[in-house]
């Protein structure tokens, strides 16, 4: 069976998302994970956008956070402000969908800067909602392509916190949020072990160790039960295709 | 007492040289055609408040009005990057001043409800807390715990584009609503775009989706299609083509000033804009109704 780079991640990313979940979905990959989720093993999933949506069944693919299929036929509508206060922060958020240009050995995030703040070498987006989200959401989720650039040791700017430098640095701040659960690459998925540090847990089905630790920017450790994903089934790859992203804009 | 007037004239009385300056609304209902106003008007040093820049405050800044952009995400949604503002910051041309979703929206909370701060809870992510000295710490004096505070956000002028609004300023919006109530109760002058104008009992028919109310409110204009390449709820929906070719006419500053003089400078106002889009691009856009269950407030 043929399939993509963002399909595989894709497919391994809704297989974490468990029936009953409310999820903080951003729009791309996250947005198909969570609706392929809902179409499998998880029809009691809730979606929320952080445009202020809370339930919504997008009938089409949604192209931008707060795109109008999203309001059309969901539950509830709120402000910004209650989004992020009544659901997110009172603890009504059981995941969160986090990405950005860099993620480090303790999956401290930067979707802020490459180089340094005042003076920097790219400006990227910022924060949006990220910073809150990885502190008050129960469990985080990061997808994104394996690339060295991407995996430093160390990111230039912590926009959102993954364990900083340790997990009990994380424990020692009062955010209630548990932190990074897993990074879903095109190559495998790295988890947080003990220490909170990002070690390597599956490998896609044809990728090796090396390979991963070659395009990791720190020495990636390997868990000691690492396991080889199940490739994506018939029916996941006919629901992404056919009814999610029927145009290919994002697989 | 009504308070209509064309938008050339509310943007030429309300909004000056050197404003602090919010054109309200998340992803939905951007007031488009009062930014081009802003721009056809030759602002200068204005300062651009808005949770996402989007392509409106892009052209504000591509035509020389802006001099600060106070943001916390800068991105051309669910495209990439907007490559202006992108260019400006890291050239140093633009200054800056940056928060979360979260701290931003926060800080209008504070300004509409006429709070001297407001206390966020922290988020173990430090960088932009150091960054921007606007984020400082107190003591919870409850629990003792450090809690992060913003301080009021107070906008000179906001500008609420609307799906309906009677003659005084009276305006109800559905859809997403993100931040359009707090901006306009933080800001000194508010001016309302809408889509209709509608009689006063329209309003009072369903008093619960009214957000704004006429009291705050300076200035009402009829500006159907305002927010196109964004969208109004039930109205039109968003040019997301647009969206995707801003980031090829912004490849080259030719690009972004050929478009300004073509679809800002090069035409009137709303309407005239609206009928160059012409009817392929009207019909694209167009939605099919989708109406909600009326509820009975009941006759008391």
């Amino acid at each position: 069976m043929n399939y993509s780079a963002s399909e595989l991640m894709t497919v391994n990313a809704a297989r974490l998302l468990r029936d009953g979940d409310t999820v903080f979905v951003g729009v791309g990959l996250p947005n198909l994970a969570c609706n392929l989720a809902r179409r499998t093993h998880a029809p009691n999933l809730l979606m929320i956008y952080e445009a202020g949506v809370v339930g919504a069944r997008p009938s089409r693919l949604p192209l931008s956070i707060g795109d109008p299929t999203l309001v059309s036929g969901s539950m509830l509508v709120c402000s910004m402000y209650d989004i992020f206060t009544l659901y997110l922060q009172r603890g009504n958020v059981d995941v969160g969908f986090l990405g950005g240009a860099q993620i480090d050995r303790f999956g401290n995030i930067n979707a802020t800067v490459i180089g340094s703040y005042q003076h920097p070498k790219v400006r990227l987006p910022g924060s949006g909602g990220s910073m809150e989200i990885a502190a008050w959401a129960n469990r985080c989720y990061i997808i994104t392509p394996h690339q060295k650039r991407r995996f430093p040791e160390k990111v230039d700017f912590t926009t959102s916190a993954g364990f900083l430098s340790g997990r009990s640095q994380r424990l020692a701040t009062s955010v209630r949020g548990n932190g990074p659960q897993a990074v879903v690459t095109d190559l495998g998925i790295l988890q947080p072990d003990e220490n909170g540090e990002l070690v390597l847990t599956a490998l896609h089905p044809g990728v090796t160790i090396e390979q991963v630790q070659a395009n990791t920017g720190w020495g990636l450790k390997v868990a000691p039960d690492l396991r080889t994903t199940e490739p994506p089934s018939e029916e996941e790859l006919r629901i992404l295709r056919q009814e999610l992203d029927p145009t290919g804009i994002y697989l | 007492m009504t308070k209509l007037c064309t938008l050339s004239e509310a943007i030429s009385r309300f909004v000056h040289d050197g404003d602090l300056v919010y054109a309200a609304g998340f992803t939905h209902l951007i007031p488009f055609a009062a930014g081009h106003e802003i721009i056809r008007q030759g602002r200068k040093n204005l300062i651009l408040a808005r949770a996402t820049p989007d392509i409106i405050y892009e052209q504000i800044v591509a035509a020389g009005c802006a001099r600060k952009i106070i943001f916390s995400y800068m991105g051309n949604p669910g495209v990439g990057s907007l490559r202006v503002l992108r260019e400006e910051v890291e050239n140093g041309h633009l200054d800056w001043e940056e928060y979360s979703h979260f701290g931003m929206i926060s800080r209008l909370q504070a300004g509409a409800s006429g709070f001297p701060f407001i206390p966020m809870n922290q988020t173990a992510a430090t960088d932009l807390e150091h960054a921007n000295p606007h984020y400082r710490r107190v003591k919870d004096p409850y629990t003792g715990v450090e809690v992060i505070v913003v301080p009021p956000l107070l906008p000179d002028v906001a500008i609420i584009h609307v799906q309906r609004c009677d003659a005084e300023g009276n305006a109800q919006i559905w859809g997403i609503i993100g931040e359009q109530k707090e901006a306009a109760f933080a800001a000194k002058h508010v001016v309302v775009t809408a889509e209709e104008i509608v009689e006063e009992e329209v309003i009072r028919s369903d008093p619960n989706r009214t957000i704004i109310p006429a009291f705050i409110v300076d200035a009402v204009c009829h500006v159907p299609y305002c927010a196109h390449p964004s969208y109004t709820q039930g109205y039109y929906d968003r040019d997301n083509l647009f969206y995707l070719n801003w980031d090829k006419i912004t490849e080259t500053r030719q690009g972004i000033q050929q478009y300004l003089e073509e679809w800002v400078y090069g035409v009137k106002d709303r309407q005239e804009y609206w009928q160059k889009l012409g009817k392929e691009t009207h019909q694209r856009l167009s939605v099919k109704p989708r109406w909600s269950v009326p509820v009975n407030y009941g006759e008391y």
